[in-house]
């Protein structure tokens, strides 16, 4: 939570200076975010090679739990994908790659911000900070309405970090390791999903 | 972005052989925390500077807003499917 406080300062930071022209020239010409971007990725490749438990819980866990993060990716896209008549504007393939970020919004708003502009980026960045507000606020509700695995599906990403404490607290402690597991999942397949709905399709 | 996918694939090799030295993990986590930094900053920037989305924020947030609704919705129709299919017993 701290870190998700301080990521929007940051954001807020940059759009007062945006906003108020309050920049060298060089900042506003040039960009640089694309290869702040590659640095990234290569970290967090990094990240997700050297992090010897996440694939011990992988191994140890019975085969069943893959189901959980395929259901969020399968419910999220479907579900943005027939909501998308709503928003005039975006297209489907814009729509599902907005989904996709499954609340990473971060990475997922970087990401759609190189390939289809600022626009669809900061609709990204708004909609997958949401999904994190809400799952905060309406784990008890999701939980008594749609069953144990509502809290880790409404969480998506987040599951394994920001919303974990809430998730455990009102589905139980012994899903903890599954929401931890699916949202490793989801953390790790959105520098792949997202490009590649928004560039294959 | 396929440039950014094999930076990707070449952290995670070399992440492998890293894994074993926790102050290098230690320094690729704080690096990697500063770039995310870094580029919603960037991002903060360049939303401040295109009035084109300064000047329609309702309707990008109202759009981001009905987006979010959907994907919730959807995963948590699927996971109730899973959870009466698969998990009830439990």
């Amino acid at each position: 939570m701290k870190n998700s406080l301080i990521i929007l300062g940051f954001f807020a930071l940059g759009l007062i200076l945006g906003l108020t022209r309050f920049l060298p020239e060089v900042i506003m010409e040039s960009d640089f975010s694309l290869y702040a971007l590659y640095l990234l990725m290569f970290l967090v490749g990094i990240g997700i090679g050297a992090d010897r438990s996440s694939w011990r819980v992988i191994k140890e866990t019975n085969i069943k739990i893959i189901l959980v993060p395929l259901c969020v990716i399968i419910g999220s896209l479907v579900g943005v994908g027939l909501i998308s008549v709503f928003t005039p504007g975006i297209q489907l393939k814009e729509a599902l790659a907005v989904g996709a970020g499954f609340g990473y919004y971060s990475l997922s708003s970087i990401f759609i911000t190189q390939i289809s502009g600022e626009t669809l980026g900061v609709i990204a960045l708004l909609s997958n900070i949401l999904r994190e507000i809400i799952t905060l606020l309406a784990v008890p509700v999701f939980v008594k309405y749609f069953g144990k695995l509502a809290g880790i599906a409404s969480g998506g990403a987040t599951a394994m970090d920001t919303t974990l404490p809430i998730i455990s607290k009102y589905t139980g402690k012994e899903w903890a390791i599954i929401a931890i597991f699916s949202g490793i999942v989801l953390t790790i397949l959105v520098p792949f999903l997202v490009p590649f709905i928004l560039e294959v399709f | 972005m396929i440039t950014v996918l094999v930076l990707m694939t070449l952290g995670i090799g070399l992440g492998f052989f890293v894994g074993k030295f926790p102050k290098v993990i230690k320094g690729v986590d704080k690096m990697t925390t500063w770039s995310i930094y870094l580029l919603l900053f960037l991002l903060g920037i360049g939303v401040g500077l295109n009035e084109k989305i300064i000047n329609n924020l309702h309707t990008i947030g109202l759009q981001a807003l009905i987006l979010t609704i959907g994907a919730i919705i959807g995963s948590l129709v699927f996971a109730y499917i899973t959870y009466k299919l698969f998990f009830k017993s439990k």
